[in-house]
């Protein structure tokens, strides 16, 4: 057994965990962070995807023993408080998701691909980084649809506080 | 249309818990002490069960049961059904293997659930199911669906000589002999349609909760028909009867034909649950949904078509063979019979037609409906055939086509359908322009320069969605009715609850449906919910599938919204002191047509409930229900245009255009429209160009992950042009067709159309790989 703890979404958590628990079910299971999705076993549909130390990750990938001491945000703690993120506003403004399931993934991947480009996002490079999740209800279509939407808004917002300071 | 009626582009209520994290999947359930199990399954495509060794699995740390077949049918637990009868032309009713939810004494395919092993974590039930030594006598396989016919293959139920289920045939045969030997030209193929896996990203989940108290069982699971699956779980594998069994379908990951079988694990774990005397939940691995949900097409077929000297279609003649694997899934029977042969006569004038399909088990995966069922392989054949014909005569495809398009209706093609209403025309115009085809060749030449090959195709497709009236598919061997359910209660203070025995997962109902109550009583939506998805709240429903949910789904909710109109105008009248007749319902108000004097809705409702100052007679409370049974099929149409990019180096393919022209009648939400073509076209995309499980000959799936079977990505895909035409449904209220599928249906021949087009050879299949196409542009 391996005992864990972390900052997940803002708040200290422990426990202890068979060593080879995946961070995934330490979430799910034992946090109820139950947001986070297992769609393949295999590393390769992206339905688990958060954020570890600021970078997107796999929670199937990692053990929650290697995510010991990270500080962790899942889809349940990526709004403020009771306003969204400017990247769940925008799956829900362009239709970005149809049964829902690789939606957190999708929406933790897009965060932090819009945090790698600061300077904006076009429809290939969208397309591309998104190689890691795998959506089957929406063609993708209003996926990159959000996401570039979401990539300008953050671009001119943070070009406005530049400005102001 | 108002902001939030009938039309409008209206944003999805159900969002904010799925983009929050809040979405509630049957894996997010907990019930108190509830254990997991994991099912002990066939490593061999066929084989004699000689012995099951559970003592090291019991011995295991965690393990609280491991349960057989042989418990299970000890305990009365009926075997897995068919749901639709066929005859075959002979006039006997089609071969039908038994299929026990745990195999007994012989496995049939790889995946074949042995034993259930319940333990307390699901990593304990993993490890403990691997412990099982289960002793097989190994049988030889037969996994390819022509080889099966062979009387030399492998026999894999007693049932079923040469592993023939039923030779069916729908049509005029002698006329279209007649019409072939009169032919100026035929055009003749060989067609493929390759075997999917639906793949909804939410893996396949139960969770069995029996209570012994009250001697009742409770099933949470993955299902697009819960209604259906306690009727069947009641009546035929007599887990309980249905007022002791409630089955909740909660958020629904997905399901494109895969969730609406009633497969072992859901019943199994509800009996393991009694046995045990724990809930007991299931969550299948991905590669458990490759090997166990049912897969998809899987067709071979010879098609001809016949042309008299002017170019006018004169006959068809279909023949095929459809794999529906191991055993029979609960509609697989309906899908290469009734969903399939009755589309074949496409958007043309065809005078005779004549199909004969032969449907076989082999040693694979169940094969059932995958979004399209049926329709998606139709479209195929008659599509490739007559984009294959124009070829062979050197027309335009899009002017052979339009030659022979049906331009009046009601159409009544030779295969049963009716068509009601449509114009084809339409929406090749439109599909035309909207990808400028008359500038195409331009484009090619371009291309060229460049060293790549480009090519145009298109695809004119219909469809049927809806499928009905009950008593005509009662007629053809369905086991259920095909109508919906609805009640519309009204609350006191005047918020509404629509309770739908439709199935929403992904669809968007609660948005859709919610804007019909808007368009009609004025309510916002925010106070309009939809209830749906569990037998104790909902009694009876059909579920979702074959794109029903608007064309049946939403006209039961019309037929209930009209009861609950009269009355409320009723109400109304009796207040306003004024003639029923002349009350009108505008902006939440019910008003005196052409006066000042009105009520507004709330105060109807309220007035309904204290039942203070009813008219005389008028029982209390507002709520109305209804069935709704169309009286047709509805018939979806459009045209989808491809244009791709090969590299004759590599053999790749770029899909640089693709447009969609739909005509789906009359749309509430267009929103909600576009994204399913969307995402039915990435599907059939996916067919076309990537995807296809592929056995190897001991029956071993080699592509059972998603290492392995190629998922369409954002990187495989174009946005997409889309855009409809309409010509109303005439046979629902709402004049609305469906569109669920149409996207995966029309847009495969598209592709394969585009692609031969580009490499100037059209002997390619599916999926049309870089290898295929690399091949087949050096044998061109």
């Amino acid at each position: 057994m391996s005992e864990v703890s972390m900052v997940v979404n803002g708040r200290k958590v422990s426990g202890s965990v068979e060593d080879r628990t995946l961070l995934v079910h330490f979430l799910r299971d034992n946090l109820g962070l139950t947001g986070t999705h297992v769609g393949c076993d295999t590393s390769q549909c992206g339905s688990c995807v958060i954020h570890v130390d600021g970078k997107a990750v796999k929670a199937c990938t990692m053990l929650a023993a290697q995510a010991s001491g990270s500080t962790i945000t899942t889809i349940e703690g990526l709004a403020d408080g009771a306003s969204l993120h400017v990247v769940q506003e925008a799956f829900k403004e362009h239709h970005g998701l149809q049964c829902g399931f690789c939606t957190p993934g999708m929406i933790m991947a897009a965060v932090d691909m819009i945090n790698r480009h600061p300077g904006g996002l076009d429809e290939a490079t969208v397309r591309a980084e998104l190689d890691g999740n795998i959506c089957r209800c929406t063609g993708y279509h209003n996926i990159v649809k959000a996401i570039l939407a979401a990539s300008k808004k953050i671009k001119s917002s943070s070009a406005r506080k530049k400005k102001a300071a | 249309m108002g902001m939030e009626g009938i039309g409008a582009r209206v944003a999805r209520k159900e969002d904010k818990r799925f983009i929050t994290g809040a979405g509630r999947y049957t894996d997010d359930m907990v019930v108190p002490g509830m254990k997991h199990a994991a099912f002990v399954r066939s490593p061999h495509a066929h084989a004699a069960i000689r012995k099951i060794n559970i003592k090291a699995a019991m011995a295991m740390p965690g393990v609280i049961a491991v349960l057989n077949g042989k418990e299970l049918k000890a305990d009365g637990i009926g075997n897995i059904i068919c749901g639709w009868m066929i005859h075959s032309k002979d006039g006997s009713p089609m071969n039908m293997g038994a299929w026990s939810p745990l195999a007994t004494d012989t496995v049939r395919y790889v995946g074949d659930a042995v034993a259930i092993v319940v333990a307390d974590t699901r990593a304990q039930a993993r490890d403990a199911a691997e412990a099982v030594e289960v002793s097989y006598k190994v049988k030889k396989a037969v996994i390819d669906p022509v080889s099966a016919l062979d009387p030399k293959a492998p026999q894999i139920h007693p049932e079923a000589a040469n592993n023939l289920i039923y030779d069916w045939e729908l049509g005029d045969a002698a006329a279209v002999d007649a019409a072939f030997k009169k032919a100026a030209h035929i055009t003749k193929m060989d067609v493929v349609n390759n075997r999917l896996v639906p793949n909804a990203m939410e893996p396949r989940a139960a969770l069995g909760h029996y209570d012994k108290a009250e001697d009742h069982y409770t099933c949470w699971t993955t299902s697009q028909n819960p209604h259906v699956a306690r009727l069947v779980m009641s009546a035929f594998y007599n887990v309980a009867p249905e007022n002791k069994l409630r089955v909740i379908a909660p958020d629904v990951g997905g399901g494109f034909g895969s969730k609406i079988y009633i497969y072992p694990e859901e019943l199994t774990c509800l009996w393991a649950s009694k046995k045990t005397g724990v809930p007991v939940k299931w969550v299948a691995e991905r590669t458990e949904s490759f090997l166990t949900d049912a897969h998809g097409r899987d067709h071979v077929s010879t098609v001809e078509l016949a042309f008299d000297a002017k170019n006018n279609m004169t006959a068809l003649k279909v023949d095929t063979i459809a794999n529906l694997g191991a055993y029979m899934s609960l509609f697989s029977s309906s899908v290469p019979t009734y969903l399939y042969a009755t589309l074949l006569s496409g958007q043309y004038k065809i005078p005779a037609i004549h199909a004969n399909v032969r449907t076989v088990y082999t040693n694979t995966t169940p094969v059932d409906a995958y979004r399209g069922a049926g329709r998606p392989e139709a479209c195929f054949l008659v599509e490739r055939v007559v984009e294959t014909a124009a070829r062979e005569l050197g027309v335009s495809p899009a002017d052979l086509r339009r030659q022979n398009f049906i331009k009046e209706f009601p159409y009544q093609t030779p295969v049963i359908m009716a068509y009601d209403a449509g114009d084809f025309d339409a929406s090749l115009d439109a599909a035309m322009a909207a990808a400028k085809y008359e500038t195409f060749e331009r484009r090619r030449s371009t291309a060229a320069k460049k060293g790549k090959l480009r090519g145009i195709g298109m695809s004119c497709y219909i469809e049927a969605c809806g499928i009905a009236p009950s008593a005509a598919v009662g007629s053809l061997g369905a086991g259920v009715g095909l109508w919906e359910s609805a009640e519309v209660r009204v609350n006191a203070v005047g918020s509404v609850e629509i309770l739908t025995g439709s199935h929403s997962h992904g669809q968007g109902h609660e948005t859709t449906f919610a804007q019909l109550v808007a368009d009609r009583f004025g309510v916002p939506m925010d106070s309009v919910s939809i209830v749906h998805g569990d037998t104790d709240k909902v009694q009876m429903g059909m579920g979702t599938y074959g794109s029903r949910s608007g064309a049946v789904g939403m006209s039961a909710i019309v037929k209930a919204l009209d009861k609950v109109e009269e009355k409320a105008k009723k109400i109304a009248a009796h207040l306003l002191e004024a003639d029923e007749g002349d009350i009108v319902i505008e902006n939440g108000e019910l008003k005196v047509a052409g006066t000042d004097k009105a009520v507004p809705w709330f105060q109807m409702a309220l007035a309904a409930y204290t039942a203070h100052n009813l008219p005389s007679g008028m029982e209390p409370g507002l709520k109305e229900g209804a069935f709704y049974d169309p009286t047709n099929f509805t018939f979806p149409a459009g045209c989808y245009i491809c244009e791709v990019e090969v590299d004759p180096e590599t053999g790749s393919t770029e899909i640089v255009q693709f447009v969609a022209a739909d005509d789906f009648g009359n749309i509430i939400n267009p929103m909600i429209v576009e994204g399913q073509v969307h995402g039915g076209v990435a599907q059939g995309i996916g067919q076309a160009l990537l995807e296809g499980a592929h056995y190897d000959e001991s029956g071993q799936l080699l592509t059972a992950s998603y290492m392995d079977y190629t998922m369409p990505r954002a990187d495989n895909l174009p946005s997409f042009n889309v855009s409809t035409t309409t010509t109303a449904c005439p046979s629902n209220p709402l004049g609305i067709k469906g569109c669920g599928e149409a996207g995966a249906i029309g847009s495969p021949p598209a592709v394969i159309n585009a692609i031969t087009d580009a490499i100037n050879n059209n002997n390619l299949s599916m999926p049309a790989t870089s290898g295929k196409v690399w091949a087949a542009i050096r044998s061109a």
